[in-house]
């Protein structure tokens, strides 16, 4: 507006014409033919510097209004983005505090001096006015109303065009229905993008609580809604639209995701703590208690070690340096790394794998891979030993393992267990056919011919003969069976 | 100093772009930025642009770019987080690329003869690019998701290929173990390579014995030992390959001799053989609680995370819903999975089974839920109720198990289960196969209802003409939204060998089972 006043100020300062004032008291006659005349010339000025009047582009579509944007290559664009505020335009002209078609009495004018079109009437009837001046301010449609044959879309027409790229105003659907029905039309026309546009749109221009309830009852369009929160990072706005729609899970979800963002282990165990008492799921809840727990225990336990280890004293920190921290470690590598590091510790340390199967419920099953796997690499055997045995009520003890003994083969193999220590296990596989594999596979020789003996197996036996070392302990092992009359043998 | 940033339309893009021209300002700098988007600009984007004050510093154009072709009958549009976001998120924002796509190739090879489409998806892209071209319909086959048939170990030789070393925009990076130098070497995997077009199709079992016939012809040595069960042969390690400077050296032939060398020492490591015995029982029916156990201790024994999410998400589809709180594993692998499992019960890829609910009670459920089904109204998939799974069922409606008489002649298959050993016909080839029969929907109402998708089938009164020209050399466009696999492509070249017609893809991405698992993770923000 500052502009426009600036232009008027320069205009009577350095205007050849004389200014009008209603208090003129010359010749009416000639003043209108000089006003005439006047008004004439000026808009051939005008019309050349005057960038208050709306231009208009080569595709007819008025320059600097928010339905015109460049889409392709420009230096500099000033484009105007579909849905900004059509009433303040920063950085072009005001020409939206001037009516596009002048009606015949438009103040501005009046006081101007100059008209456009044909409006000789205002200033023929003012000029013949005497004495008082009756101003009345003048009704008419404000300007955006006005059919611009540029914006006068339908919803459905403008859901077509944004498919199709093209750039749309959506500001003139004001009426929560014609929100809607643009909403709808969206959803119709599968087009997330353009979707997410309205949305976009009507977020803006809607207080939440009625976005909110027309949602609810409009699954595609809440997803569109939701999926954008997420991406765009507007935790509040998304916890409010999910507390609205009383999905409280997800509210507990959403908000438990945000320790992902959270690097310090402190804040996170602070921020874990917080999470407990969301409303999650039973289920979930218990994960959450436990994540909290262990990223505590982590925690201390982290400080012990990291102390230990500077400290020089352990030998075996020492000899197997850590490679990495436990922190936010799953639960089973933090048990290996117990089962590791502080296997013989009591069950009170927060340290000792005991506490560990203790605190967080870990099944025996898991518990004895774990434990195996750490001992083993540690090449333990005895430890191995002790895991895999148990003592039952009479004081005898068995071998006993939660998982197949082929596995454990398997886990003390990858460890390069020595063939004694292996083929103990070994020998303790239930399936006929695994043991043989296995036996044979990693030369448990023993455990291959007693159980060819065990199968009555001559011909077997016999071929292994020739796997085995000549003169060994085994070939004579071999032999000693074979001759021995008492079996009966299949083959 | 001009910047010129050429990305996908996504959010986290913009405010980096946004972060670097608002650093820019802030240090005084002064240059010119541009942002090309590629396939197209998205309207959120522009938003975050406005907001971050950006907007005026930046122009935005777009680069059309739809269609990839990675081979002469593939075309990918490299879209994988298509994936995601529609079957996770719900959200429709890549439909209207893929009208865009259909629309490409409709100009540029003319009209084709009918359309059919199953799948929500499907019929949505249809539609809008009916729209779009403001026409009627072509030929397609759209895309319901056959979560079974991704989450399946490949076991053609390019789907073998691309699950242990990733084939991405149609090239691979081979690295030293494969090359036998200290060198890694990327190769464009396509018909070009003569060798690799032969054998690409093939199941693993024949892929050795025919690249060691075709290097004995070579006149290269070979100790060649039948070890493996499952049905490759293994080199014995003393022999190999004449070096480069021997004759008889041919560097395609080394290096496809070297990758599936690699790739049988991973797979012996990690059990594949039990692997795929549990996936086809699972597949079948049988031995359920064996599978349901070696499922178990793989997650006990933290091999993978991957690995462990796959097969418990095939457990869960093909027996309709796990047994315990499938969230348990989370033990092993670590907190954050707690999120990915919400994810996988979001899109029905796991499930839980109520309780009291027993492995024979399933079959029944199974029945009701059909009738059920077929009463209601297709809901909305993306509700946080999962779906039941109806696979039994379909799979003895459409024969996806084939009857085994005899030993299965990988070598020269007879349907398209040879793809998986013999075990399984991918569903979703299987749906393709029967509609070209059909020419239509009929007879399949059935499997359509279970299949929880609503046919786009052309129209009674077609305005298609049945061109005889066009049926005597028949292509037809394959769709897949989603993701496709290299087993199902092989399956459907296979396909087309027997019905003689040729079969051109399109994909929204190449997809595998990790791919799939790892688009479902949540990680860090």
């Amino acid at each position: 507006m500052s502009r426009v006043r600036a232009d008027e100020e320069e205009y009577w300062h350095s205007s050849k014409f004389r200014a009008f004032t209603f208090d003129d008291e010359d010749d009416e006659l000639s003043q209108l033919k000089e006003s005439k005349r006047a008004v004439n010339s000026l808009r051939d000025i005008v019309d050349d510097d005057d960038d208050d009047l709306e231009r208009v582009s080569w595709s007819g579509e008025p320059v600097g209004s928010i339905s015109w944007s460049i889409k392709e290559t420009a230096s500099g664009s000033t484009s105007s983005l579909d849905g900004r505020d059509s009433s303040l335009q920063k950085g072009s002209s005001s020409y939206a505090a001037l009516p596009k078609q002048a009606s015949s009495y438009s103040l501005s004018s009046l006081f101007k001096g100059r008209n456009k079109l044909s409006s000789f009437q205002s200033l023929s009837d003012a000029l013949t006015d005497t004495g008082v001046k009756n101003y009345a301010p003048e009704l008419r449609r404000p300007k955006a109303e006005y059919k611009d044959y540029s914006s006068d879309w339908s919803p459905k027409d403008t859901v077509r065009r944004m498919q199709r790229g093209k750039v749309c105003s959506l500001e003139r659907f004001r009426s929560l229905q014609d929100k809607l029905v643009l909403l709808d039309e969206a959803v119709a026309g599968h087009d997330g993008n353009v979707i997410t546009a309205v949305l976009i749109f009507l977020k803006r221009t809607l207080r939440r609580e009625i976005l909110f309830r027309e949602l609810e009852v409009r699954q595609v369009a809440l997803c569109h809604l939701i999926h954008f929160l997420r991406e765009t990072g507007e935790q509040k706005f998304l916890l409010d639209l999910l507390r609205f729609l009383d999905r409280t899970e997800e509210v507990a979800l959403s908000q438990y995701r945000e320790h992902l963002n959270i690097q310090d282990v402190e804040k996170r165990r602070e921020f874990l703590k917080g999470c407990i008492g969301l409303p999650f799921s039973a289920e979930d809840t218990s994960h959450i208690q436990d994540h909290y727990t262990l990223l505590e225990r982590q925690i201390i336990i982290e400080a012990n070690d990291r102390h230990l280890e500077m400290a020089g004293q352990s030998e075996l920190f020492r000899k197997y340096p850590r490679k990495a921290s436990i922190l936010n470690m799953p639960l089973v590598t933090t048990l290996f790394y117990s089962c590791f590091y502080h296997y013989t510790e009591a069950e009170g340390m927060f340290s000792s794998p005991t506490n560990l199967k203790k605190t967080f419920k870990i099944p025996d099953k898991q518990y004895v891979l774990t434990a195996l796997a750490a001992r083993a690499k540690l090449r333990a055997w005895g430890d191995v030993d002790a895991l895999l045995t148990t003592k039952n009520w009479l004081g005898y003890t068995k071998k006993k393992a939660p998982i197949g003994f082929h596995r454990v083969v398997e886990i003390l193999q990858r460890n390069n267990a020595p063939v004694q220590v292996l083929q103990e296990y070994v020998r303790l596989v239930e399936d006929v056919e695994t043991r043989l594999n296995l036996a044979t596979k990693y030369k448990c020789h023993d455990v291959v011919i007693e159980t060819y003996r065990d199968l009555k197996d001559r011909v077997q036996l016999t071929a292994y003969k020739s796997k085995v070392e000549r003169g060994s302990a085994e070939e004579e092992k071999i032999q000693n069976i074979l001759s021995n009359m008492q079996i009966r043998w299949k083959n | 100093l001009r910047f010129c940033f050429l990305v996908r339309p996504r959010v986290r893009t913009m405010r980096f772009i946004a972060d670097i021209v608002n650093a820019d300002k802030m240090s005084g700098r002064s240059r010119k930025y541009k942002i090309i988007f590629s396939p197209q600009k998205f309207y959120a984007c522009e938003m975050v642009l406005e907001e971050e004050g950006v907007f005026g510093d930046v122009t935005c154009d777009e680069w059309s770019f739809y269609l990839l072709p990675l081979d002469e009958d593939i075309i990918s549009m490299e879209l994988p987080e298509f994936f995601r976001d529609y079957f996770l998120e719900g959200d429709h924002r890549w439909i209207n690329p893929v009208a865009r796509a259909l629309q490409l190739l409709n100009s540029l090879y003319g009209p084709f003869g009918r359309t059919y489409g199953i799948g929500r998806s499907a019929k949505m892209s249809y539609e809008l690019w009916r729209d779009l071209e403001e026409e009627s319909e072509r030929q397609q086959l759209g895309g319901y998701t056959d979560y079974v048939t991704a989450l399946c170990s490949q076991v053609v030789y390019e789907g073998l290929v691309d699950d242990t070393f990733r084939i991405k925009c149609g090239s691979v990076d081979f690295g030293p173990e494969v090359t036998s130098s200290d060198k890694s070497i990327k190769v464009l995997l396509n018909s070009q390579d003569k060798v690799f077009s032969q054998i690409r199709n093939e199941h693993f079992s024949s892929v050795f014995g025919f690249l060691s016939q075709k290097s004995r012809n070579l006149q290269a040595q070979y100790d060649v030992s039948a070890t493996l069960a499952w049905g490759a042969v293994a080199l014995s390690p003393t022999a190999r390959l004449p070096c480069p400077s021997q004759p008889g050296h041919h560097p395609l032939l080394s290096l496809h001799i070297g990758a599936c060398e690699s790739i049988m020492k991973k797979k012996t490591k990690q059990d594949f053989q039990e692997t795929i015995k549990a996936e086809h029982s699972l597949l079948e029916g049988f031995d359920i609680r064996e599978s349901t156990s070696f499922i178990e201790e793989h997650i006990d024994r933290q091999v993978s995370p991957i690995e462990s999410l796959r097969l418990m998400c095939l457990l869960s589809i093909t027996e309709n819903g796990l047994h315990a709180d499938p969230a348990a594993p989370s033990q092993s692998y670590g907190p954050e999975h707690l999120l990915t499992f919400h994810n996988l019960k979001r899109m029905g890829l796991l499930t839980e089974q109520s309780a009291g609910e027993t492995l024979t009670a399933v079959e029944s459920k199974v029945s009701k839920l059909v009738t059920d089904r077929a009463a209601g109204k297709i809901t909305d998939a993306f509700s946080s109720l999962a779906r039941k799974s109806n696979f039994r069922a379909i799979s003895k409606k459409l024969g996806l198990i084939p009857r085994l008489d005899g030993e299965y002649d990988l070598k020269m298959p007879r349907d398209m289960a040879y793809v998986f050993g013999g075990a399984y016909v991918p569903l979703s080839c299987k749906i393709i196969e029967q509609v070209l029969e059909r020419r239509g929907w009929q007879g399949l109402e059935e499997v359509v209802r279970l299949l929880n998708g609503n046919d786009a089938a052309p129209r009674a009164d077609s305005t298609v003409e049945d061109n005889p020209a066009c049926e005597a050399q028949r292509v037809v466009l394959a769709v897949f939204l989603g993701g496709c696999t290299f087993s199902e492509i092989a399956a459907l070249r296979f396909l087309g060998k027997e019905r003689g017609c040729k079969f051109i893809f399109l994909t929204t991405a190449i997809t595998n089972s990790a791919r799939m698992m790892e688009a479902t993770i949540e990680a860090k923000a």
